[in-house]
């Protein structure tokens, strides 16, 4: 299984952290400091798998964010690659042509297209038309327009 | 889809986030955030009822503060409340709230399980599985007592949603995997077996896990899911890559599922029936063919996801070792990859084949790579492919092939140094430095040289707060039974330093470390047990308790009588100390080590002696640093202060080392000698060489029979650099050639000039170059002196210099109108102020001469601003450290009686009259 997904830019700042188990805030952090470190440190053109601790860390650079996944060492690493990149395809069809803004911005966004594809750490849907299907009929049942344009700003 | 104002975009969060992204500085963010808690707090707290968007703007905005690194300690409970509105997107941000943050809070808990427990029975899709995600988001103990009995129900029941199937599924498998014990099996057991035939392709991939994980813990209950794998994997296998619509990947039919179905296959063994087996063989194998096919596409995503299922194939052939043929056809398979452009796949071919070496059947056929292996590891650039390719070495090795093998891997491992060095070179925190440290002494403890285990203690010394920590891990390492001998030094060298700061705890007291320490000594060579006699005595100075055990060591024959001098001195010596010495005394005497002064990593040094192929360099080890501080830069705000990967490793640079003080009464001392000379013969004789310089950088300074001296020199704002070039005329070596540069009197206080020495001999026709780092640091008028003395032939040669540097040299040019120049002039109107001088012309009175000569001056030559064409008027600033001060000029040239009046306007009255006289010998 999948025990962690974290985006952090080139500068390695955090852009989003899934955990797929608990884990304590002081554990996070290190994880999160030593995924960075590790990640920025390697060179271009080397291979995308990493063997850390018990772990196998997957990782990729999209334009300005590395999309780096930590998996169980029985895990397949090369379809772990897919799983980033179809997690990438779908934050694009959701936004068309998604910057790393577009995560800032919309942060709970994209973790709710992430919930619908992965959940405990395993893949729930593989196929992009379900899981936009899914996001899709989330949203419609949002409010609608003028509810929002009433609200106060602050 | 518009991009930033999705659905129900709040504005106040995007207001918010670009508030924070606005932040120039930590403190302005941590301002901001504290500005907005308080604000969030106020509204929770307020008279007034909040509506649900207010409500969830300001949890959503909590949920965006926490990710940013910061605590968050309340709004807990507006999250739970959203878990019970109506609207989708409160709840559905209530939930997410609480899959991020919660805490083992009971209270909230119980409240929490409420709401999921009202979801779950709602019987509305979205709000099953909105619950479903959160109960396997926190996965705690308490949500699987309170639903590890409902979840199946929903996974199994014929009325429920596919959507809602997936979700419960992998739901059930996260509660299994915490409490296995609540999860028990039943009637539904067998059905969720046959969701691997769901015609929905999404439930069989989220069942499939389950089912995996079920079956690795109840083999026997699940066994009949080996068919039913078996003959869904070959429908997909056999599919063409259209017909599974949207779960093609890529032209790859569903590799998810695939895959999975391959790993579930591996939790048993080969199937008996022998129809099931052989359609099982024939997928094998047309995974194996279609290796060899041509692409469908070009891109990484395809070739990916095939060889995903390639590489899970061959797991299975590896995991039955059964079929020959098959695992013959792996082994070639992997022996191309082997030598794959793409390093993803290398790395897995050696990964892969690492297993395929121990089955009898494809031993040899592995061994057949021996020589691709042993290229990897030379030459892969990659590390991690390295690793690999060492590994498998390790698993082909026998005895046809052990003394290559062996060979190969020993000078693989003289790479140790360089991996200390990277571990020091990139160490962002010392605990992880110390871990990484005794790991390689543990492996190759043969390998790390005394630098290594030298630089770790100094390490531990300079830096208190991972003493601590490298008092228990050296502890926990000593613990083996046959640990390294330098690990023994290191741990007896940690522990009687800092043995004290984990004797807290019963299993490290300190009769159990020193017992620990003692039971390595007989084993160690004559060094290390010095060591360790050392560690004991500083024992007893922390620990008194041990003071009777460990004296009667140091009693016993074997150490006051030891054949070695040294260990007995010390016995001897140790002996005496610990039992006539008070406590006081012997803790003086033992105190713990002060801090090693900053220097050069000791391995560093080491590896730079070497300058061996390959050693990194100086540069190589600086960038490193650099990079690592790009890293950093504006990255890592988070609460922790974590040292800077570019920060100085030992970070003690600032805090005074001990040895400061000899250090700076020696340099002192040095300075008076280097005053000394030139004030002795301060005949300067070279004033006209001199004067040629004020308006021009360049040129020869010096010149007689034996020697030329040659300067360049360039100015920026109040600094200079001053290039002196001394040329050897003669034939004849030039011995005992040294340069000294002074400043007199209260010179020395406005200009700093540093020289490096040079070297003392100059070949004869030879040049050697000198540079001067000068700086203003405010107006002066003296010149500092250049005192060269060397031996030609028998004789010694004196000469004492005035260098150029003059105060003009710091000019900096200012263009300004007429109008502003004479404003200006009128400004500096007192009389000290100003300087004139009316003197006969010594040169042509050429107009590009005089220009020319003007702006080698520095100022800016200003063009129309007198009424008076003939005559020229310059303003310029002069930059010292302390201060500017604004110069005007006017030169006015009578040519029929070759004269000149020059007037100078400073705002400082000293820089008038020196500039007066320095300008008045140039024209």
């Amino acid at each position: 299984m999948m025990r962690f997904l974290l985006l952090f830019s080139r500068q390695g700042r955090l852009r989003l952290q899934k955990w797929f188990t608990p884990m304590t805030e002081r554990e996070k952090k290190k994880i999160i400091r030593d995924m960075t470190t590790l990640v920025l440190a390697r060179q271009p053109r080397s291979c995308n798998f990493i063997q850390w601790k018990d772990l196998k860390i997957i990782y990729k650079r999209y334009a300005s964010l590395y999309f780096c996944l930590g998996v169980e060492n029985q895990e397949n690493e090369l379809l772990a690659l897919e799983v980033i990149h179809r997690y990438v395809e779908l934050l694009d069809k959701y936004f068309g042509n998604v910057c790393e803004l577009d995560i800032i911005f919309n942060f709970e966004k994209a973790y709710f297209i992430l919930d619908e594809f992965l959940m405990g750490g395993e893949i729930q849907e593989t196929s992009k038309q379900m899981v936009n299907r899914s996001i899709e009929a989330s949203d419609m049942l949002q409010e609608t327009l003028e509810e929002y344009m009433s609200k106060p700003a602050f | 889809m518009p991009a930033v104002s999705k659905g129900d975009g709040m504005r106040g969060l995007a207001v918010f986030i670009s508030d924070i992204r606005n932040c120039k500085s930590k403190e302005a963010e941590i301002k901001r955030i504290n500005k907005e808690l308080a604000n969030i707090r106020s509204k929770f707290k307020g008279d007034k009822a909040l509506d649900g968007y207010s409500k969830k703007k300001y949890v959503c905005k909590l949920l965006f503060i926490f990710l940013l690194g910061h605590d968050i300690d309340f709004g807990h409970m507006e999250a739970v409340n959203l878990l019970s509105s109506n609207k989708y997107t409160e709840k559905q941000i209530g939930y997410l709230f609480i899959s991020v943050l919660v805490n083992s809070n009971s209270e909230l808990i119980r409240l929490i399980n409420n709401a999921i427990k009202n979801d779950l029975s709602s019987r509305n899709p979205t709000f099953m599985c909105l619950a479903l995600h959160c109960i396997a988001n926190v996965g705690s103990r308490e949500m699987a007592e309170a639903f590890a009995s409902e979840i199946p129900r929903i996974l199994v029941a014929g009325d429920t949603m596919d959507s809602v199937k997936q979700s419960a599924a992998l739901c059930l498998l996260r509660l299994y995997k915490t409490s296995p014990d609540l999860v028990l099996m039943g009637e539904w057991t067998s059905r969720v077996v046959h969701l691997l035939n769901d015609q929905h392709m999404g439930v069989v991939t989220a069942a499939i896990s389950l089912i995996t994980c079920l079956s690795q813990k109840n083999p026997d209950e699940f066994k009949t899911c080996v068919s039913l794998a078996v003959s869904r994997l070959s429908r997909i296998v056999s599919s063409a890559s259209t017909d599974l619509q949207d779960y093609t990947y890529y032209f790859v039919p569903a590799p998810w599922l695939s895959c999975k179905l391959l790993r579930l296959l591996q939790c048993y063994p080969p199937p008996e029936d022998g129809a099931v087996k052989g359609r099982l063989v024939e997928c094998l194998e047309t995974i194996l063919n279609k290796a060899q096919e041509p692409p469908k596409s070009k891109k990484v995503q395809h070739s990916n996801a095939k060889n995903a299922i390639l590489f899970e194939a061959i797991a299975l052939i590896i995991h039955y070792d059964s079929e020959p043929n098959l695992l013959v056809r792996a082994c070639n398979q992997l022996g191309q990859f082997l030598q794959h452009r793409e390093t993803n796949l290398r790395y897995l071919a050696l990964e892969s084949m690492c297993t395929l070496a121990s089955s009898e059947f494809s031993h040899e056929a592995v061994k057949t790579h021996i020589e691709t292996v042993i290229n990897a590891l030379k030459t892969e650039r990659d590390v991690s492919v390295r690793q690999r390719a060492a590994d498998l070495l390790y698993a082909m090795c026998d005895r046809s092939n052990a003394k290559q093998i062996v060979a190969e891997m020993l000078s693989y491992l003289e790479t140790v140094l360089k991996v200390a060095i990277l571990a020091e070179k990139y160490a962002v925190d010392y605990s992880w430095y110390v871990d990484t440290i005794l790991n390689l002494i543990r492996i190759a403890g043969d390998y790390v040289s005394e630098e290594v285990w030298y630089r770790v203690i100094q390490i531990v010394i300079n830096r208190d707060d991972v003493q601590g920590y490298a008092a228990k891990t050296v502890f926990e390492a000593l613990q083996a039974p046959a640990c390294h001998e330098n690990m023994v030094k290191v741990g007896g060298y940690i522990l009687g330093e800092f043995g004290n700061l984990i004797a807290g705890d019963p299993r490290s007291s300190p009769l159990v470390q020193f017992n620990l320490l003692h039971s390595k000594f007989h084993l160690c060579s004559v060094p290390t047990r010095a060591l360790l006699l050392s560690a004991y005595i500083k024992f007893i100075n922390l620990f008194p308790e041990t003071k009777a055990t460990i004296q009667e060591v140091l009693r016993c024959d074997s150490q006051i009588r030891n054949s070695d001098v040294e260990l007995q001195q010390r016995a001897v010596e140790y002996l005496k100390l610990s039992s006539i010495a008070s406590t006081d005394v012997l803790a003086t005497v033992l105190e713990e080590m002060p801090p090693f002064p900053e220097r050069e990593s000791s391995i560093l040094a080491k590896l730079k002696k070497k300058k061996g192929p390959g050693a990194v360099s100086v540069t190589e080890m600086e960038d490193g640093k650099r990079e690592g501080g790009e890293l950093n830069g504006g990255g890592d705000r988070g609460p922790d202060s974590t040292p800077s990967p570019s920060a100085d490793l030992l970070g003690i640079r600032s805090a005074a080392p001990v040895s400061a003080a000899p250090t700076s009464a020696g340099s002192l001392l040095v300075d008076v000698f280097s005053e000394a000379g030139p004030a002795a013969s301060s005949a300067a004789v070279n004033d006209e060489g001199f004067l040629r310089f004020v308006c021009k950088n360049n040129g020869v300074l010096f010149e007689n029979q034996l020697l030329q001296i040659g300067i360049k020199s360039e100015y920026r704002q109040n600094l200079g650099r001053m290039y002196l070039f001394y040329g050897n005329k003669t034939s004849v070596q030039f011995a005992s050639f040294t340069t000294t540069v002074s400043c007199p009197g209260e010179l020395c206080s406005q200009l700093n000039v540093q020289s490096k020495p040079v070297e003392p001999l100059v070949e004869g026709g030879a040049q050697i170059q000198q540079v001067l780092n000068i700086e203003c640091l405010t107006d002066f008028s003296e010149a500092p002196l250049l005192n060269i003395k060397f031996r030609y032939g028998g004789a010694l040669q004196n000469l004492t210099l005035k260098l150029p540097v003059t105060i003009n040299k710091f000019f900096q040019p200012t263009e300004m109108a007429s109008q502003d120049f004479f404003q200006r002039w009128k400004q500096l109107s007192q009389p000290q102020q100003e300087a004139q001088k009316i003197f006969k012309a010594n040169n042509s009175m050429d107009t590009e001469v005089l220009k020319a000569k003007l702006l080698g001056l520095g100022m800016a030559l200003l063009d129309n601003v007198d009424p008076n064409p003939e005559n020229y008027v310059c303003a310029g600033v002069i930059q010292t450290k302390g201060q500017q001060v604004g110069c005007l000029l006017r030169l006015e040239p009578n040519a029929q009686a070759q004269m000149y009046r020059l007037t100078l306007r400073c705002s400082k009255d000293s820089v008038s009259r020196r500039l007066c006289e320095l300008l008045a010998e140039q024209f």
